[in-house]
C-alpha cells in the first residue's frame, strides 16, 4: 500500500477558500493529518465541516434543547428520532429542509427533498407511512414566486405520489422575505417495531460494507457546501449542484431494504444524502467507534472518468450504505437482485478508526473518521440583539383606522393566501394511500389510525416566522405551543417533536442572536409542555443579497390518541350547537395577519405566551374531547377569533354552517375580532353538554366563555360595540378560492 | 373466492387491496409477483394502483411486458375475473384487454379526491348485485386518468353496455363539473365484451370501511360473498 499521492489539482490557498474552509479550519485539518491534505481529502473535509453537515454554528445552542422522556427511544444523533407509541410499535420521524436546491430548481429540489427524508426513515427500519411539508414563498403576485410555488408543489407531488408515501398534510405561508429564499421543509413518519430499530453504526471487524441502490454520477457534487452559502443574482448558475430524483428507484430501495432488515443480518445502515458516500461512511464509523476502508473502483458508476474526489462527493440520489454480518453478502445480493438494484461490496469495517479510501491499490484519502463527524469544529458565534428591533416592537398600534366594513375585512383575511384553503395543493398529493388517514388534510392536525390497534397518531407542522422576527424568544415558544395545540385540538396528547430551523447567515451577530433566542424559547416551551425534541435539521444562510428570511422554526409535533374515536376536526357539525372559547383574548395585534393584510404593517410585539395557561388550555380541550362532549375543536391562530370561527363554519366541501355570537368584554373591536392571543381554543358542543364542558374547564382552571350558537346562513360576531356581519356563503367563497385567485396567471405549466 | 393481487415493482395499492379484501371482507387474498409465470389457484386477479416500473414511458406501457402479464391475458381469455384499478386499469388498456387509453388529466395535475360514480351497466359480475343508476362514492388518485377512445369505439362501448361507471354529481348527473380528469363522456370504468375484465380509475379498496368515509367500494365484491355462502 502506497502513501496518498496527489494526482489532482494542487491544494492551494485559493482552492481551500473555494471549498468554503477558513484558514483556521485548514490549519486544523493540517494538524489532524500531520501533513497537507490531498485534493480528495480536502473535498471530504469541506463537505463534512460544512454548516449543513456539521451544524458548527448551531450545535452549542441545540444542545440546550430537552431530548429525553419516557417515550423517547432515540433522540437526536441518528437519522431520525424514535418514539414509543405503545402496542410494541415505534414512530420514527424527522423533518428536513431542501430550501437552497428548491430555489435553484424547484421541481427537482423539492422532489429530492422528499426522497432524502424518506430514506432517513426507512434507514431506521420503519416503513414510511406519511409525509407533511411546510412551505414558505414570496407573494404570489410576483410571477417568479408563482413559478417556484408551482414547481415545488409539483415536485412534492411527482416524487411522493410515485414513491407511494402519502402526503397527508402540512402548511404554507407567504411573505416578501421568502421571495429569494423559499422554504421547503419535509417531514416523514414511519412505523417500526419498537424492539427492532436500526442505527447507522459500523461494527464488527471485517464485516463487509455494501453499496446498494442507484449508480453514482456527477450530480449534486458540493450540494452540502452550496446549502451553506448565501445567494445572489448568479445563484441559478448552480443548477448542476441540484440532484435529480428517481422515485421509482427509491420505491424499490424501500422494499429491498425493509426486506433485507427482516433477515437479521444488518449491523448498520445509512442513506447517502448530503455529502453522499463520504458522510455515510465516516458517520457510520465514527458512531460505531470503528474505521471503514473503501475501494472506489468497486463503486457502481454511471459516468466515465470520475476521479475519487467526485465519487466521494457525489450526491446522486437513491443510494444506501449497509454493513452486514460477514457471510451474508450472497443473501444481500439475492434480495437486491429481486428488486433489480445493485448491491456491491465496496469495503469493510476496520478497527483503526480511520476512513481509508482506496482507488485500487492507491490510498487517496486517510482521515480519522471521528475528526470528520463528531470532531468537526463547533463555534459559539457572536450574537447581538439588533437595534432595529426596538423600533419595530414599539410601533404604536393604539390608533388603527377601522375598516369601512368588518365583514369585508374578514373576507379579505380569509382570501389571503396564508389563511385561504389549501385544497388546490393537497389534492395534487395522494393523501389516502395505506388507508390510515382518518382526518384528511385541512383541519388543525392530520389523524392516522394504526391498523389493528384502537389508538392513532396526530401530526401537525407549524411555525410563524413573523412572530420570531418581532420577538424570537416568544416566537420560538409559540412555534412549539401552537403545534402542540393543533394536535390537542385533534384529540391527541402531544408527545414529541422534530424541528427544522431556517435562518439567515450565522456569521452575522443579529442572525445568531435570533437563532439563540428562538432555540431558548423552544426549549422552555418543550419543557413546559413535556414534548422533547427528537431531532431535526438546521438550514442557515437563507439570504438573498444580504437580506435574511424571517427566522423560521418549523415544528413537527407528534400526538397520540388513546382511541381513534376521539379524532376531532375543526368544523362545526350542524345547527344548534353552542360555541365556547377556552382561554382569553387580549389587545394583541402586533405581528398579526390583520395588521399585515388590512394595514400592510409587520410590526409591534407578537402575542405573549403563558406556558402554564397553554398547558392547562390544551389539557382541558383533550379532557373534553375524551369525555365525548366536543363536536369540533379549532385552534385560534393567524387571523384571530373571527377567522377561527369562520374557518369552523366552512368545510372544505359542502354547505357551510352559520354562526351568531358575541365576545363579551371591553376590548376594541379589531382586537376582539383579529388579535392573535395565544392559548385559545374554540369548541362546539351540543347544548346538553354545556354544563359538563364548563365544569371541566373550571377543574383545569381555564377561562371558558360562551360565544354563541351555530346555524343559519349568516356569520355575525359582535364585540366592543361593533358588529361583524357577512353571508357565510360569501366567506366560504373567499376562503375556498383565495389561493387560486392569488395564483391566477402565475401557474407553472409543469404538473405532477 | 380467492383473490390474487399482482405486484409490479412500483405498485403501491396492493397492500390496501389485501387489507380491504382479506382483513375487512374476509376473502382469501394472496400477492402475485410480476415475475411469476403462473396464476393458477386464483378466481379473481387484481391489478392494483401505483407506478408500475415507474411509469416513465407511458403509464402501464412497460408493465404489460412483465412476465406475469401473458398469464393474465390467458386467464382472462379463459373467462377468469380480472379487475384493474387506477394503474391497473392503465395496464389492462396497454395490454389490450380493455379498449381505449388513459391520458394525462385535463388539469395537467395529479388529483386525489372523493368522486361520485354512477353505475351504468350491471353486465359484469363486479356490478351484477348493483342497480343501474346507483351512485357510489370512492376516491380517485391519479395523474393520467382521462379516458379516451375513438368515436367508433365509444359507440360500440355504449351500444354493448360496456361502460360500467361514469363520474357524476352526488345526485347521479354526469356533469362536466363532476368529471375530475376530462374523461370522454365522464367514463370512469369499462369492461370487456365478455364482462369478466373490468378497469376503473377510482379506488374501491379505499372505500371499504366507514371509518374512511365510505363502504361503497365493497359493493363491487360483495356479490362474491353472497355467491360463496350460497
Amino acid at each position: 500500500m502506497s502513501r496518498p499521492v496527489l494526482a489532482e489539482p494542487r491544494v492551494t490557498p485559493e482552492v481551500v477558500a473555494a471549498h468554503g474552509l477558513t484558514e483556521e479550519e485548514y490549519a486544523a485539518i493540517h494538524g489532524i493529518l500531520a501533513r497537507p491534505p490531498t485534493y480528495t481529502e480536502l473535498g471530504i473535509f469541506s463537505v463534512m465541516w460544512s454548516e449543513h453537515c456539521s451544524y458548527k454554528s448551531s450545535r452549542v445552542h441545540l444542545q440546550t434543547l430537552p431530548t429525553e422522556g419516557p417515550r423517547i427511544l432515540q433522540g437526536p444523533g441518528e437519522n431520525a428520532g424514535v418514539v414509543d407509541i405503545g402496542h410494541g410499535l415505534a414512530a420514527v420521524f424527522k423533518i428536513e429542509s431542501h430550501n437552497h436546491p428548491s430555489f435553484i430548481e424547484p421541481y427537482q429540489g423539492a422532489a429530492t427533498g422528499v426522497g432524502g427524508i424518506i430514506r432517513d426513515i426507512f434507514t431506521m427500519g420503519a416503513r414510511p407511512i406519511c409525509l407533511l411539508d411546510s412551505l414558505r414563498f414570496g407573494p404570489l403576485t410576483e410571477a417568479k414566486n408563482g413559478y417556484l410555488f408551482g414547481g415545488v408543489v409539483a415536485g412534492i407531488a411527482g416524487y411522493g405520489n410515485a414513491v407511494g408515501v402519502p402526503t397527508v398534510g402540512g402548511e404554507v405561508a407567504f411573505a416578501e422575505c421568502y421571495a429569494g429564499n423559499p422554504l421547503v421543509n419535509v417531514l416523514c413518519l414511519g412505523i417500526a417495531r419498537a424492539d427492532r430499530i436500526f442505527t447507522a453504526r459500523a461494527g464488527g471487524l471485517g464485516n463487509p460494507v455494501i453499496y446498494v441502490g442507484a449508480k453514482t454520477g456527477r450530480d449534486g457534487i458540493h450540494g452540502a457546501t452550496m446549502a451553506s452559502e448565501t445567494f445572489d443574482e448568479t445563484s441559478e448558475e448552480r443548477r448542476p449542484t441540484v440532484q435529480v430524483g428517481d422515485p421509482f428507484r427509491e420505491k424499490l430501495l424501500i422494499e429491498a431494504c425493509l426486506e433485507l432488515m427482516e433477515t437479521g443480518e444488518v449491523v448498520g445502515i445509512q442513506d447517502m444524502g448530503a455529502a453522499g458516500l463520504t458522510c455515510s461512511s465516516c458517520e457510520m464509523a465514527s458512531r460505531g467507534g470503528t474505521g471503514i476502508e473503501l475501494d472506489l473502483t468497486r463503486v457502481p458508476r454511471r459516468e466515465e472518468g470520475m476521479i475519487p474526489y467526485e465519487v466521494m462527493l457525489s450526491e446522486s440520489q437513491e443510494r444506501m450504505l449497509v454493513v452486514v454480518r460477514r457471510g451474508a453478502e450472497e443473501a444481500v445480493r439475492a434480495i437486491f437482485a429481486k428488486w433489480d438494484l445493485d448491491a456491491v461490496v465496496v469495503g469493510h469495517v476496520t478497527g483503526d478508526g480511520m476512513l481509508r479510501v482506496l482507488e485500487g491499490e492507491k490510498v487517496v484519502a486517510e482521515i480519522p473518521a471521528r475528526a470528520l463527524a463528531e470532531g468537526a469544529p463547533a463555534y459559539r458565534r457572536p450574537a447581538t440583539r439588533p437595534g432595529w428591533l426596538d423600533v419595530l416592537q414599539k410601533a404604536d398600534l393604539s390608533d388603527l383606522p377601522p375598516p369601512a366594513d368588518w365583514g369585508a375585512a374578514l373576507a379579505a383575511l380569509l382570501a389571503s393566501p396564508t389563511i385561504a384553503c389549501k385544497r388546490d395543493i393537497w389534492r395534487q398529493y395522494d393523501h389516502m394511500l395505506y388507508l390510515n388517514t382518518i382526518v384528511l388534510p385541512g383541519s388543525d392536525a392530520v389523524v392516522l389510525r394504526l391498523k389493528g390497534h384502537p389508538g392513532g397518531l396526530a401530526l401537525a407542522a407549524d411555525g410563524n416566522g413573523r412572530y420570531c422576527f418581532l420577538d424570537p424568544y416568544v416566537g420560538g415558544m409559540i412555534a412549539v405551543a401552537e403545534a402542540a395545540r393543533n394536535v390537542s385540538c385533534a384529540g391527541a396528547e402531544p408527545v414529541a417533536l422534530t424541528n427544522c430551523l431556517n435562518f439567515g447567515d450565522p456569521t452575522r451577530p443579529e442572525i445568531m442572536w435570533q437563532f439563540a433566542e428562538v432555540v431558548r424559547g423552544m426549549g422552555d416551551a418543550c419543557r413546559a409542555l413535556g414534548t422533547p425534541v427528537t431531532g431535526g435539521n438546521v438550514s442557515l444562510y437563507n439570504e438573498m443579497l444580504g437580506r435574511a428570511i424571517f427566522p423560521t422554526p418549523i415544528v413537527g409535533m407528534l400526538g397520540l390518541l388513546e382511541h381513534i374515536r376521539h379524532a376531532t376536526t375543526q368544523w362545526f357539525k350542524g345547527a344548534g350547537d353552542l360555541v365556547y372559547l377556552l382561554g382569553e383574548t387580549h389587545d394583541e395585534l402586533g405581528g398579526s395577519e390583520y395588521l399585515k393584510v388590512v394595514h400592510g404593517r409587520e410590526e409591534g410585539r407578537p402575542p405573549q405566551l403563558d406556558l402554564a395557561r397553554e398547558r392547562a388550555v390544551q389539557a382541558a380541550c383533550r379532557a373534553a374531547i375524551r369525555a365525548g362532549c366536543v363536536r369540533s375543536a379549532h385552534d385560534t391562530s393567524e387571523g384571530g377569533l373571527a377567522v377561527a370561527l369562520a374557518e369552523s363554519c366552512i368545510p372544505v366541501e359542502g354547505e357551510p354552517v352559520g354562526f351568531t355570537g358575541t365576545l363579551p368584554g371591553v376590548l376594541r373591536p379589531e382586537a376582539a375580532f383579529f388579535a392573535e392571543s395565544q392559548s385559545r381554543i374554540l369548541l362546539s358542543v351540543r347544548p346538553e353538554h354545556a354544563g359538563a364542558l364548563e365544569a371541566l374547564a373550571r377543574d383545569h382552571g381555564v377561562p371558558c366563555t360562551l360565544l354563541g350558537t351555530t346555524g343559519g346562513r349568516t356569520f355575525t360576531l359582535t364585540a366592543g360595540g361593533a358588529s361583524l356581519q357577512a353571508e357565510v356563503a360569501v366567506l366560504a367563497e373567499a376562503w375556498r378560492r383565495g389561493l387560486a385567485a392569488a395564483a391566477a396567471g402565475n401557474r407553472d405549466g409543469r404538473g405532477a | 373466492m380467492r383473490f390474487g393481487i399482482l405486484v409490479f415493482p412500483g405498485s403501491w395499492s396492493h397492500q390496501d387491496f389485501r387489507h380491504a379484501l382479506a382483513d375487512v371482507m374476509g376473502f382469501q387474498a394472496q400477492e402475485v409477483w410480476h415475475k411469476e409465470t403462473s396464476v393458477t389457484g386464483h378466481d379473481c386477479l387484481i391489478l392494483p394502483g401505483g407506478f408500475a416500473h415507474g411509469d416513465y414511458l407511458r403509464a402501464g406501457a412497460i408493465a404489460r411486458f412483465s412476465p406475469v402479464m401473458s398469464e393474465v391475458v390467458r386467464f382472462a381469455e379463459r373467462g377468469g375475473l380480472v379487475l384493474g384499478s387506477c394503474n391497473g386499469f392503465q395496464i389492462l388498456c396497454e395490454a389490450g384487454l380493455l379498449p381505449g387509453a388513459l391520458l394525462r388529466n385535463a388539469s395537467l395535475q395529479y388529483r386525489c379526491q372523493w368522486v361520485h360514480l354512477r353505475v351504468e351497466s350491471t353486465a359484469t359480475p363486479f356490478t351484477a348485485a348493483l342497480g343501474p343508476g346507483q351512485v357510489l362514492r370512492m376516491p380517485i388518485s391519479h395523474g393520467e386518468g382521462r379516458y379516451y377512445a375513438d368515436p367508433e369505439a365509444l359507440r360500440r362501448l355504449n351500444g354493448e353496455g360496456r361502460i360500467t361507471f361514469r363520474y357524476c354529481a352526488p345526485d347521479g348527473a354526469p356533469s362536466a363539473e363532476a368529471n375530475p380528469n376530462g374523461s370522454s363522456e365522464n367514463i370512469a370504468g369499462v369492461c370487456n365484451a365478455r364482462g369478466n375484465v373490468l378497469g376503473l380509475m377510482p379506488h374501491p379498496e379505499r372505500a371499504a370501511e366507514s371509518l374512511l368515509g365510505s363502504v361503497d367500494g365493497r359493493l363491487l365484491f360483495e356479490g362474491f360473498l353472497a355467491r360463496a355462502s350460497r
